[in-house]
């Protein structure tokens, strides 16, 4: 048996360009996947529901995947919707997935998969010890912590999208997944090997990456057989090599071959990797070891605002005492502000070109003659952050340090106004496994109503 | 224009590690690691690497300034041609007091360990 998947892209909004995506369909995949979702920019999205890409991104790469579907008769799946793949990222996705059904007259059998996991079941997990952080540097979990959260969710493994396609769903919208669960879910749906599956998402799920070039903004396709499967991109451009391929498995992962996922662990260390010419690879030997089913929760929480300021610094006598002169103007500011909790806010410097990027990781301390700097002021409200960050800004333009010679002013602001008022700094506050009985019934299935004019539940428009 | 590199006696022998590999970069692997990724082109770079007994978690841990237990991998995949390392961040991505949100620029000091 045989299955054929189109990846049109790493992440669903980043665009693929026109003619490999024809060639893929030209191919006649059996689905279309796409991974909407990522961590990587932080815990921002999340805690603020906000998207990864803009609405017009979204819509666009949509468009082309709908009349893709519709013109094959294939599913389209789409992981994480919206980036983080709450209940609010999921809904603006699925508006604008309503939006394209009525201007190109579709309107198809679309299943939604929530991920969203309500406080009650991780209380009640923390209470039995079914909670566990993902290493040790996560803060423990804690109910205080919990109501702080602005939601979590919950990454589903492959069974409840292998369950939305057993009712002949033509979309399939899921709320946070694991990134290569979409794929797993078409590939064990129709019958292969769940180790294939898995890995062949793992691969798929960064659109053209693990080419060379690589690249998140192009088509990929893979084909399943039943004793391992091949990946090539349909751009001629992009060549997929044995190495590329294999070394695809190290990218954002935190072991080259062993990745953990819901309920199992992926063994990839007796793959082999073979180069089938014209720039495909075919991979055998994935391995899958069961585990005890648990499932990823991410929360992010607001911790305060942010007000800061980017400036240079050129004179070498200041450069030669950045830290002794910092010192004095947060004291002297913090002095200023004498009838304010000292714990209400937090100063920090960072000096671009000494140690901006890796902080007191940093190996080389080569004194530059020039500085980038950046302060931030965080407070427990915006209007406190403005303030003193305005003080520490004047302090430190004026700051008159032993041996100063520029006695007119410190720092080279390129902006006029110099401070940026920034708003709410989030955390990631939960990220731990949950121990669960059941891989689907965290993720309940909706399946959307195209009566009433398709419009949503009026409750579920109200949060939008 | 002055090198900002310190001058070393250099043998001829040694290879600086960011001279041989093919891709050298650090990542987030979740918000609260980085991984850093070393692959090669050629089987025997690879191996010389490995061989040469540098990339060790007590190299890494000294190189980055952080403790030997915060370095959690250190593992070589022969048919992949890398070495994988991972350790834990200070401050997880994205909040006060992070300097890298995607961990992308903290593969730089890797470059400059010379191989033998």
């Amino acid at each position: 048996m045989q299955t054929c998947i189109c990846a049109p892209c790493g992440i669903l909004g980043y665009g693929f360009p026109e003619q490999s995506f024809q060639l893929a369909l030209e191919a006649q995949p059996d689905a279309i996947v796409v991974d909407a979702g990522s961590t990587d920019a932080g815990p921002h999205k999340l805690g603020a529901g906000i998207a990864i890409v803009s609405r017009m991104a979204l819509r666009q790469d949509l468009n082309r995947l709908m009349l893709g579907a519709r013109k094959l008769h294939i599913p389209l799946i789409i992981g994480s919707a919206g980036g983080s793949g709450a209940r609010k990222h999921t809904l603006w996705c699925m508006e604008v997935i309503e939006d394209i059904c009525h201007e190109i007259g579709w309107f198809p059998h679309i299943e939604i998969i929530w991920a969203d996991i309500d406080d009650r079941e991780i209380l009640a997990g923390l209470n039995e010890g079914r909670v566990e952080k993902m290493s040790p540097n996560v803060s423990d979990l804690t109910p205080e912590t919990l109501a702080r959260t602005n939601g979590v969710v919950a990454q589903m493994g492959a069974e409840p999208i292998i369950e939305a396609l057993q009712t002949g769903a033509e979309i399939v919208l899921c709320g946070r997944a694991y990134d290569p669960a979409p794929f797993a879910a078409l590939a064990m749906y129709r019958g292969h090997d769940p180790a294939l599956g898995y890995h062949m998402g793992k691969i798929l799920e960064c659109g053209a990456l693990c080419c060379e070039p690589g690249t998140t903004k192009d088509c990929m396709l893979g084909l399943l057989e039943d004793d391992g499967f091949t990946v090539w991109s349909p751009n001629p451009a992009r060549k997929c090599t044995p190495v590329s391929v294999a070394a695809h498995t190290f990218y954002e992962k935190s072991h080259p071959y062993e990745l953990p996922g819901p309920g199992m662990m992926l063994d990839l260390h007796d793959c082999s990797f073979v180069d089938a010419g014209d720039g495909k690879v075919r991979v055998t030997g994935s391995q899958i070891r069961y585990m005890p089913y648990t499932v990823k929760l991410e929360g992010a929480r607001r911790i305060a605002f942010r007000t800061f300021v980017i400036a240079g610094i050129r004179d070498p006598l200041l450069i030669a005492k950045l830290d002794e002169v910092e010192r004095g103007v947060e004291q002297s500011v913090r002095l200023s502000y004498g009838d304010i909790p000292p714990e209400r806010y937090h100063i920090r410097f960072v000096h671009y070109g000494i140690d901006g990027v890796m902080g007191p990781l940093e190996p080389d301390r080569t004194v530059p003659h020039e500085v980038g700097l950046m302060f931030e002021v965080i407070a427990d409200t915006q209007e406190l952050a403005d303030a003193v960050c305005a003080s520490v800004r004047s302090t430190y333009l004026h700051y008159g340090y032993e041996g100063r010679k520029s006695t007119a002013g410190n720092l080279a602001f390129p902006f006029a106004p110099s401070d940026v008022s920034f708003g709410p700094v989030y955390e990631f506050s939960v990220y731990h496994l949950l121990s669960v009985d059941s891989p689907t019934r965290l993720f309940p299935m909706e399946r959307l109503s195209w009566e009433k004019d398709a419009q949503p539940p009026a409750e579920e428009r109200q949060e939008r | 224009m002055r090198s900002r590199r310190l001058k070393k006696d250099r043998n001829v022998d040694m290879a600086r590690l960011g001279d041989m590999a093919k891709v050298l970069r650090s990542k987030n692997s979740g918000p609260f690691e980085i991984t850093l990724d070393i692959l090669f082109d050629h089987p025997g770079q690879y191996r010389r690497t490995i061989e040469s007994g540098v990339l060790t978690r007590e190299t890494i841990a000294a190189l980055y300034h952080i403790p030997l237990e915060h370095v959690t991998v250190l593992v070589a995949f022969d048919t992949a041609l890398g070495i994988k390392i991972t350790y834990l961040r200070d401050v997880s991505s994205g909040t006060f007091g992070d300097r890298d949100v995607y961990g992308a620029q903290q593969h730089a000091p890797l470059m400059e360990l010379e191989i033998s």
